[in-house]
């Protein structure tokens, strides 16, 4: 199976849709100067650069999506969205409903957020929780490369509109991508691992954080399951619950600020749906209620790391066992 | 000035700015007596609408915003279907989900109704360049006001349009208010045309108030657009008679200048050159009149009797 980064995982989902269907354009900020190969395939009409206007570039895609194309947009860092919560939040999100349903809004959003390019908190913060508690929007962001290539392709296809985050830290990790037409499925969650002692759920880079904790605590004898969302919106509920019900504990793990950030929802819904199951209290880690700093060591201890989450799940088995 | 169409008849112009004014106040009534909430109306603007929407074709798009009854009604819309919108009644045209803010008819190329102000212009490049894409003829005409024009989405649209050269026709009815505040005391110029030269888009201001140039000017500006499948700015300078949303006491305003407006009626102005043209005998002024008054109390009666939406709408169209 070929290798690519998460990068060129993009790349190749936004080639394979742009052939399959002649109403996706991309455009964006710089988007056509870093994407030649696509200007070169499918012309400067289908392919633009943009001014760096959040704003407009996103009312434009509303627009457009709203009359018959399929938008993707390139943003380039989550932070800019602050720019255009308008036309997504009041705009995309509201107007099929708002209209009694005349209009529907097939538009991608791309956007770069977390830690790992010591970029400040101007260009690194993990803004996906917005979006969640906005009505009509959808939201994705992939943990690899292969991921984000199914997940984009589904989102182009998707006749609503969806926010594509995509984190730093992972953008140029390698990760083997099929040839094939593989769509991902918004809201299908991924068991990465599976276990029946404690359930490790989160998203994005903090995935494989989980993954390296479930190897710490398999050698302390704690066999951890771990899922990764996926997709934040929809959001995979029945896969949480099951895993929930079978292992009875669960830490939530994400590099978002942890007030009101996902973990909260995933929290209240397994308290909600699943008490009766846990064996001990639920745990959020996330990042802290701060702007994310430039500095590396700082950048760093803002996102959970695997040797705290393997203790925060080893807490909750013994406090069981005692 | 350009010569009027010689299809388009002034007597239905006039006719249709008599229903746009009937439909408004028959809200601002009702309102009032607490029959159904409030609305940011018109009133005095009336000509600025029905020039510029019967300047366009069948297959022209338009972009409104939350003061739309003008443009709605003289694209065709049912003021039953609206009234039962702003009322909040299933047979709305958006369902009841919208209220008098943000009505869309898809079916008459009135699309993705905003009511922040200034988003009309941030959605608008967006439909023109669909227009362009899908090789498709109709222009996209998108109306905001004075103070959607200080809002930075006005700059930023103007500067893409031109640089995509999209086939937008701008239309600011600057109608001297911007919510509860003068257009003086917001805006740094007092004409809107006058920023559309930095961005390269040519402009022109018209008389709001005077329903037959608005239309020759809007068919000379539609014409242009059309042809160079580039932007133009149409600015409509005209006045709101009545408050931001009603109620609204106007106790803010200046009453001389809002007097020196009110003298300067669209509705007037047009129906005493109807007059003085010998166009318009008392006769046909009382069976316009009547037919106005017909049609509003038949939209009101079939709005007030169509039912509300079921319990089970509460959630439905939030996705395609």
């Amino acid at each position: 199976m070929p290798t690519l980064t998460l990068y060129d995982a993009v790349g190749a989902a936004l080639t394979e849709e742009m052939r399959r269907n002649r109403s996706v354009l991309v455009f964006g900020e710089g988007i056509a100067t870093k994407r030649h190969d696509l200007v070169e395939e499918f012309g400067a009409l289908r392919v633009r650069n943009t001014p760096l206007a959040e704003g407009i570039i996103a009312g434009t895609a509303v627009g457009a999506a709203g009359s018959g194309l399929r938008p993707v947009i390139d943003l380039l860092f989550a932070p800019f969205l602050c720019y255009a919560m308008d036309e997504l939040v009041n705009s995309a999100g509201k107007l099929r409903y708002m209209s009694g349903g005349q209009f529907s809004f097939p538009l991608v959003t791309l956007a770069m957020t977390g830690a790992g390019w010591g970029v400040g908190a101007q260009h690194n913060h993990n803004v996906e929780a917005w979006f969640v508690h906005s009505p009509g929007l959808k939201v994705v962001m992939p943990s690899n490369p292969a991921d984000a290539k199914g997940l984009l392709k589904a989102a182009i296809r998707d006749d609503n509109p969806v926010l594509f985050f995509i984190d730093i830290g992972l953008l140029h990790q390698p990760g083997e991508v099929g040839n094939d037409e593989l769509v991902l499925p918004l809201g299908k969650a991924s068991i990465v691992r599976e276990g029946g002692d404690v359930t490790l759920v989160s998203y994005g880079k903090t995935v494989h954080h989980c993954q390296q904790a479930a190897e710490m605590l398999a050698s302390h004898g704690i066999a951890a399951e771990v899922i990764d969302l996926r997709s934040l919106k929809p959001l995979d509920e029945a896969s949480i619950l099951a895993s929930v019900r079978k292992t009875g504990r669960l830490v939530v793990v994400h590099e978002a600020n942890r007030l009101c950030g996902v973990g909260a929802e995933i929290a209240a819904l397994v308290a909600e749906e699943a008490f009766a199951a846990l064996k001990a209290p639920i745990v959020r880690l996330g990042g802290p209620d701060a702007p994310v700093a430039a500095s590396y060591p700082l950048e760093q201890a803002f996102v959970p790391q695997p040797e705290a989450i393997a203790a925060a799940a080893e807490r909750l088995c013994h406090r069981q066992a005692a | 000035m350009a010569p009027i169409h010689p299809e388009i008849d002034l007597c239905h112009l006039l006719e249709q700015m008599q229903i746009i004014r009937a439909y408004e106040e028959a809200i601002v009534t009702g309102s009032a007596a607490g029959k159904f909430p409030g609305t940011c109306t018109s009133v005095g603007q009336e000509a600025a609408a029905v020039g510029v929407v019967n300047a366009l074709s069948g297959d022209d798009l338009i972009l409104t915003n939350h003061r739309s009854a003008g443009h709605l009604l003289a694209r065709g819309a049912d003021p039953g279907r609206l009234l039962a919108e702003v009322m909040g009644r299933s047979s709305g045209y958006c369902k009841g989900r919208s209220g008098s803010l943000h009505i869309s008819v898809k079916e008459l190329g009135v699309v993705l109704t905003s009511t922040i102000v200034g988003a009309e212009l941030s959605l608008a490049p967006g439909v023109a360049l669909a227009q362009n894409m899908l090789e498709r003829a109709g222009i996209v005409v998108c109306f905001f006001g004075d103070g959607a024009a200080c809002e930075g989405s006005f700059h930023e649209s103007l500067n893409l349009a031109a640089l995509w050269n999209l086939p937008i026709l701008y239309v600011c009815e600057n109608n001297q208010w911007q919510a509860f505040v003068h257009r003086r005391e917001a805006m740094s110029r007092d004409h809107v045309a006058d920023w559309a030269a930095s961005y390269g888009i040519q402009a022109r201001t018209v008389d709001g108030n005077d329903v037959t140039a608005v239309l020759a000017a809007a068919q000379a500006a539609a014409g242009q657009v059309r042809e160079s499948r580039r932007p133009y700015l149409l600015e409509t300078y005209t006045y709101r008679t009545r408050g931001h949303f009603e109620p609204d006491d106007q106790a803010y305003i200046d009453q001389a200048e809002r007097q020196s407006w009110l003298n300067r009626d669209p509705i007037a102005l047009c129906r005493d050159r109807l007059v003085a043209d010998g166009c318009l005998s008392p006769g046909k002024q009382t069976e316009i009149a009547d037919r106005v008054a017909q049609r509003i109390a038949t939209a009101m009666t079939f709005a007030e009797s169509s039912p509300f939406p079921a319990a089970d709408e509460l959630t439905r169209d939030v996705y395609a």
